[in-house]
């Protein structure tokens, strides 16, 4: 590449010309920032102002360009120049908007501005335009594990849209738990009756379909690589190991149904008491006709109790709601009252939850005289004859019974998700150390893994709450902290077949989006198509080994000479890792610690006599700092002395930039990122948590510099609290105040 | 227990929700309740009644008959419609009470001294004697109906309201002896008797 050209553009539209003095913004961006060529423009994001900026790129050889506009997160695809590298000044959505008006503040405003064109002008320097991924897999067929309802609709709505298609099941036949109902739950108005299940058509839909490879009575005996290029072994029943080569992964294993033989006290395992897929196999048996029991005598009367073995408080038994089991036990109680109304079919509950549509479908059931009754059984006897079940009356509070041919217990979904980690890491430990019982308790663990993942974090993905597998919940529902391995349907949370099935195809548009960033060295989600990917200076690592640890996404395994040793492909670009590393080798082309250590150092910093408090913000670029444009939208006013710097993550946020903000003088450092803990927002999982971790070790530091600990504060912001963060900021400035400024200014 | 009601309890054999749902008015709404409870924390007398309306419903379902229909529940209904208002299943709760509370009636098992269902009973009788209700009658009906010395002090209590009324000609004492009627009663007692005969029929109730 030829020589760097800089270039920066002043935006007077938007008020910014009014409010402020762009010809003093001008002068700074060129004698401090050190631009060679700095233009104004009325109105920058118009065609003409765009094509300015195209032209200097194109005809002038400008390879970096220095936009003091409005925030970041605006006019995006007017500001779109892919061949240059770009910083932005956010002196719209960053000043004009959150400082207050009136001449009183026509000096801080203008300082504020100052400042932010002198971070941009820093940080441009300090960029490079990223190149993309060089070592990056093309590979974008889709393997999906599991042949149920999702794993088929995960597989053709993958083929449909032109991808090629693996499906490992490990049974002899598709259809999973769907093809062992009678009928399903309706998905369509007038949620009125079971439905058949159109499991057969989708079974052959799949099994003719010219994109889709089907292996039946198989299972993954290694998944090796990253996305783009992963390897896997199908181990077939005959003892045959095909080869397949694949981009990314749906794992649609689903559920197994919670073992009635636990609940004795519900009659598990006598006489006439079955779970809902036992009802569903005598409907099959009985093809449409009367359903009968096992002892072949026709049912004149079931009782159908929810929540069997779920949502305990003991701690004997499953904790959480599966979800689906009180329509499942609406649909069942339909069998037998389409068939014949004459049939007394009680449904017991607790709490009736009937999601999505089930409501029209719960009504229907009472207008066919299914009975409910709210109340929790005690007990379930069986003489062989005819089923007693005791039970609460929770109404009516008073101890009942009601007898039936057929108690049918409605029990959850167990997800099988494959290998614990947390329990299978301490367990490789104890092999690794020789311990022969521990090799053998691997060796059977091993056989319940699903994906048999060759990675060094263990051969699953991270389960997440109740043994699911993981999910981002919260925001991203079929992302895993796997890059490329996507979880679907039941497997992730309890579900029933309709969610499954929209859950499917959105696990096989995250593939596709997966295998198709893989293709281009671009990342995965939530930085989809960015091009940098992290590079570590060898020469200066310590192999501390805290990156290969602390990487949310386990990215960074280590090389025989025990460096790192970066798996760009499952990188999530999040630089946690950048973050982590204590002697700061770890760096992006277009963010590292330099990019925002300089932006940090080319503050003006006022005398400690100014009465002026400089305080730097950190902001999580996800949530935080589109929460403080926010601010700038509504006009919720903020102080003049803070400089915010938006940052990937939190979690990559190196403690270097605190020591450095602090020896430069500011009078305090405010963190600000995502819900951290169990339900965490963080997009990328861990970083939020980690950044938190390491600041409440800070406090040495701060003791060594002679600093208060208040000095340094960290809070959890969402994106819809535009009014907390500007809240945030004004108690922590008038705190400030209060301490008094830093001891530090004047020395650097 | 009346013969009407052996026959009933013969007829539907413990299931007293098809019971109620054949011969009580709305009463095939009351398979739709969801026992959220709305309408029992909507009435203003909730705490006065024996039974909130979703536990009525709930006993219905349960097959309580003689509880139900010996309940003063659906006599305490002052017919607010709150419940109506706010129900999510939109159940006509209010018209289910007072369906509940004729067929209690019908069967002779609502309680007897329930003042609500004596000042029905009175109106009704006082109403289809001739087709117009004879105010005095009513009042007099009403002061007498404890007993005759409790009946003279209720009219002496209420003395000075009733000569008020005389002296503004909204009371005429003559009306005691047969008093003003419409002009077919017999037509009146022949179309109430016919209303009664329908739904007799309608219901399944062997006639009076």
């Amino acid at each position: 590449m030829a020589d760097n050209k800089f270039a920066a553009y002043i935006c007077s539209g938007c008020g910014i010309g009014d409010k402020l003095d762009v010809g003093t913004l001008e002068k700074i961006a060129k004698k401090e920032g050190k631009i060679q060529d700095v233009k104004t423009h009325p109105f920058l994001c118009s065609a003409e102002g765009v094509q300015l900026i195209n032209d200097d790129i194109e005809k002038e050889g400008v390879t970096h360009v220095c936009i003091a506009a409005c925030s970041r997160r605006a006019k995006t695809e007017a500001f779109h120049f892919p061949t240059a590298v770009m910083s932005r000044a956010n002196l719209r959505e960053g000043v004009l908007w959150v400082i207050a008006e009136g001449e009183a503040h026509d000096e801080v405003r203008q300082e504020m501005a100052d400042d932010y064109v002198r971070m941009a002008c820093a940080e441009l320097k300090k960029m490079k335009l990223p190149d993309g991924n060089p070592n990056h897999g093309g590979n974008k067929r889709i393997l999906v594990v599991g042949g149920g309802m999702s794993g088929m609709t995960s597989a053709l709505e993958a083929a449909e849209a032109g991808y090629e298609v693996v499906i490992v099941e490990k049974q002899a036949q598709l259809g999973g738990w769907g093809a062992k109902l009678w009928k399903r739950v309706p998905f369509k108005a007038p949620y009125a009756d079971p439905q058949n299940t159109g499991v057969a058509e989708l079974v052959s839909l799949v099994s003719s379909h010219p994109r889709i490879t089907v292996y039946l009575g198989s299972h993954l005996a290694e998944t090796a690589g990253a996305p783009g290029r992963f390897n896997i072994k199908i181990a077939q029943e005959s003892g045959a190991v095909s080869e397949e080569a694949v981009g990314a992964i749906v794992q649609a294993t689903g559920f197994t149904s919670y073992d009635i033989a636990k609940l004795p006290e519900l009659g598990g395992g006598k006489a006439n008491v079955t779970d809902q897929a036992g009802l569903e196999a005598l409907a099959q048996s009985a093809n449409g006709a009367a359903i009968k029991r096992a002892d072949g005598k026709e049912i004149k009367s079931v009782v159908f109790l929810q929540c069997a073995g779920q949502r305990d408080e003991t701690g004997a038994h499953l904790p959480y709601c599966s979800g689906h089991c009180c329509a499942t036990s609406i649909k069942q109680a339909m069998y037998f009252k389409d068939n014949n109304p004459d049939i007394n079919t009680v449904v017991m509950y607790q709490d009736l939850r009937v999601p999505g549509m089930g409501e029209d479908f719960y009504r229907s059931a009472q207008n066919k005289g299914v009975t409910f009754t709210k109340g929790r059984a005690t007990g379930v006897e069986s003489t062989g004859a005819t089923c007693t079940v005791n039970f609460r009356d929770l109404i009516l509070d008073e101890d009942t019974s009601v007898s039936a041919d057929l108690v049918v217990l409605a029990t959850g979904q167990v997800p099988s998700a494959g290998v614990d980690l947390e329990a299978w890491n301490p367990v490789v430990m104890a092999a690794d150390n020789g311990s022969e019982d521990a090799k053998q308790k691997k060796a059977e663990m091993q056989k319940i893994s699903i994906l048999n993942l060759n990675y060094r974090q263990g051969p699953d993905m991270p389960q997440f709450k109740y043994g699911f597998a993981d999910s981002h919940f919260i925001c991203f529902p079929y992302e895993t902290r796997r890059t490329g391995i996507y979880a679907a349907g039941p497997v992730r949370r309890p579900m029933d077949m309709l969610q499954a099935t929209e859950d499917a195809t959105g696990a096989a548009l995250k593939a596709i989006q997966a295998v198709e960033n893989a293709s281009l060295g671009r990342a995965a989600h939530p930085r989809s198509g960015d091009l940098s990917f992290p590079t570590a200076r060898l020469e200066g690592c310590t192999q501390c080994k805290r990156c290969t640890v602390e990487c949310p996404f386990g990215a960074i395994d280590e090389d025989e000479r025990r460096f790192p040793k970066f798996n760009e492909e499952r990188c999530r670009r999040c630089g946690t890792c950048m973050g982590a590393c204590p002697v700061r080798v770890i760096s992006f082309e277009n963010y590292s610690v330099d990019t925002v250590g300089a932006q940090i150092k080319s503050v003006d910093m006022p005398d400690e006599f100014s009465e002026k408090p400089r305080i730097l913000i950190l902001a999580c670029e996800n949530d935080a700092y589109p929460a403080l444009d926010m601010a700038g939208l509504s006009r919720t006013v903020y102080s003049a002395f803070v400089r915010i710097i938006p940052v990937r993550c939190l979690g990559s946020v190196n403690t270097i930039w605190i020591t450095d903000a602090l020896n430069a003088g500011y009078d305090g450092v405010m963190m600000m990122g995502c819900k951290k803990g169990d339900d965490y927002q963080c997009h990328f999982v861990k970083g939020s948590e980690l950044a938190h971790y390491r600041m409440s070790k800070i406090g040495d530091t701060l003791s060594q510099l002679g600093l208060e600990p208040e000095r340094v504060v960290t809070h959890e912001v969402a994106i819809t609290d535009n009014a907390r963060v500007a809240q945030y900021i004004n108690d922590y400035v008038a705190q400030i105040n209060e301490i008094g400024m830093s001891p530090m200014k004047g020395f650097v | 227990m009346s013969n009407q009601n052996q026959q009933a309890v013969a007829r539907y054999q413990n299931n007293f929700l098809k019971e109620v749902e054949d011969r009580v008015e709305d009463g095939d709404w009351v398979k739709m309740c969801m026992q959220c409870g709305v309408c029992a924390g909507s009435c203003p007398l909730g705490d006065a009644w024996e039974h909130t309306p979703q536990k009525i419903f709930m006993m219905i379902r349960a097959g309580k008959r003689e509880e139900v229909l010996k309940s003063d529940a659906m006599w305490m209904c002052t017919s607010c419609y709150n419940c109506i208002v706010r129900c999510p299943r939109k159940l006509p709760i209010t018209h289910i009470m007072h369906g509940l509370a004729n067929y209690a009636h019908r069967m002779n098992l609502a309680p007897q001294r329930q003042p609500t269902r004596v000042i029905a009973k009175i109106f009704w009788d006082n109403l289809v004697k001739t087709g117009r209700v004879n105010e005095l009658k009513f009042s007099l009906a009403m002061y007498f109906k404890d007993g005759f010395s409790q009946g003279i002090k209720n009219a002496m209590a209420m003395q000075s309201a009733g000569l008020g009324l005389m002296k503004a000609k909204r009371l005429n004492p003559f009306e005691i002896f047969g008093g003003h009627k419409c002009k077919d009663s017999s037509g009146i007692k022949k179309m109430i008797a016919k209303a009664r005969e329908i739904e007799d029929r309608k219901k399944g109730y062997t006639p009076l």
